[in-house]
């Protein structure tokens, strides 16, 4: 589904991803963890072109998304983006929040873009919510509110960067539970993340990085209980005390 | 006699109403195409194109490196030179109230861009909008209501500072309390209606503006 080759990135001197190549596949939950500074969101965030690379290819859907000429905005759509500081718009009401891309990008009627919106409102039990401000919201609330945002637009795969990162701890497991969901249901998904828990739960693949590599990947058993690569050994060490 | 003599104001109170209006239109055309022009050169400021960035910083500089009274008499005695049709005393003090404001306001539009948090512009685009549709959508209603306390301040000021315009001979509040001076030999009461003047249009605006900021504020409360 998404083919990244030879991604580089750097910010001015300083040379943050090298050289990855990774290939994501459909229904797969890759999880990505490391420590700050690894890379690891400047590579999530290179898969929708927020960061442009500075060299090597990405290829989502059979399209070269890195090539010059290609308009990003409509892959952008087919991808989801859940952000760690939530991003809701807050000028917006919730329901204006989930239906404003699906009306103005998919030529959605209010009438259809309420209905879907309410249905997933529905899912993660916030329908009441529809009518209020991000402002009035929780922590946790929110950030399912910014999940269902992206749903809205039925996307292919879904991008977490850092999810869980910024909420109160009695309101992670509500997010958590949210992604979960969605990882039975058969989406695909890239999560940048420090829930080890979750990575063990739902996750198909986990990539560790450090210092801009990807060094270590396998399935989530057995990386976690059998890492081979010193580094990996290291930061499993410090995270699961 | 006293200041609210009432035999002065029957006699005169038709200059300080002609000069009102051409205060108020003045100041209308001054904000309304001070602002719009004022947009312009914010983005063009924010652009990624070198030229127009370059273009607007210097205007701005140079318009906040002068005094309006030197830009006033610069548009007043210039344009004309350059102009091959001719332009009314009044429609060339606007002009250059308008390129005065213009500046200042595209300062002002610029920083409120500025204080949007980066998210906002990622979130609009990671959902598949372009860059235009997140400013309109997004970015530019957010920057409205925080420049809002700014912007009606700038407007404010240019009110009072269309006073300056009375110079080349345009008939406003100020020129008419000149001339009332001029024509009953007495200083401080024509002076003093026309403070009053000034004070009711910005004080009026003023509160205007505020209302205005409170249904905006709407969405902020907490529970």
């Amino acid at each position: 589904m998404i083919n990244i080759i030879n991604l580089n990135k750097k910010f001015g001197e300083l040379h943050v991803l090298k050289d990855i190549n990774q290939t994501i596949e459909e229904g797969e939950v890759v999880v990505v963890i490391g420590p700050s500074g690894s890379g690891k969101s400047t590579f999530l965030r290179c898969l929708n072109l927020l960061e442009e690379p500075t060299s090597g290819e990405i290829i989502f859907e059979g399209v070269l998304i890195t090539d010059k000429n290609n308009d990003v905005n409509k892959q952008r759509e087919k991808m989801g983006m859940v952000f760690q500081q939530f991003n809701l718009f807050p000028h917006k009401t919730v329901l204006e929040n989930i239906t404003l891309a699906p009306i103005q990008l998919k030529g959605l009627t209010r009438e259809e873009a309420d209905k879907i919106a309410t249905t997933l409102l529905k899912r993660i039990g916030l329908e009441e919510k529809a009518n209020t401000y991000p402002n009035q919201l929780s922590g946790g609330q929110k950030q399912r509110i910014a999940i269902i945002r992206a749903l809205a637009m039925e996307p292919d795969v879904m991008l977490f960067d850092e999810p869980t990162s910024s909420l109160d701890p009695e309101m992670v497991g509500e997010v958590l539970e949210v992604m979960k969901e969605l990882a039975r249901e058969g989406m695909t998904m890239v999560v940048v993340t420090h829930e080890m828990g979750f990575a063990k739960e739902v996750g198909s693949r986990v990539l560790f990085m450090d210092e801009g590599r990807i060094m270590e990947e396998g399935n989530p058993h057995e990386l976690f209980t059998n890492p081979q690569n010193p580094r990996t050994q290291d930061f499993l060490r410090k995270i699961l005390i | 006699m006293g200041i609210f003599d009432l035999e002065f104001i029957a006699q005169y109170y038709k200059y300080f109403l002609r000069g009102t209006g051409v205060t108020l239109s003045v100041s209308f055309f001054g904000v309304v195409f001070g602002s719009m022009v004022g947009i312009v050169l914010s983005l063009m400021k924010l652009s990624n194109n070198k030229i127009a960035k370059g273009l607007s910083t210097a205007y701005i500089e140079l318009v906040r490196g002068t005094p309006l009274l030197v830009q006033l008499f610069i548009v007043y005695y210039g344009f004309p030179m350059f102009l091959p049709f001719e332009l009314s005393r009044i429609a060339l003090g606007t002009i250059a109230v308008i390129l005065n404001s213009a500046a200042y306001v595209a300062e002002i539009i610029r920083a409120g861009i500025l204080s949007i948090d980066r998210g906002q512009m990622e979130a609009a685009r990671s959902l598949g909008m372009t860059h235009s549709m997140a400013m309109r959508f997004i970015i530019i209603p957010q920057a409205f209501k925080n420049i809002l306390p700014a912007l009606g301040n700038e407007f404010i000021v240019l009110i009072k500072e269309s006073a300056i315009i009375s110079v080349i001979g345009i008939h406003d509040i100020m020129y008419n309390a000149d001339t009332l001076r001029g024509i009953t030999y007495r200083p401080f009461i024509p002076l003093f209606y026309a403070a009053l003047l000034y004070f009711i249009i910005t004080f009026t605006l003023s509160k205007l503006l505020g209302i205005l900021e409170r249904r905006l504020r709407a969405g902020d409360q907490y529970n």
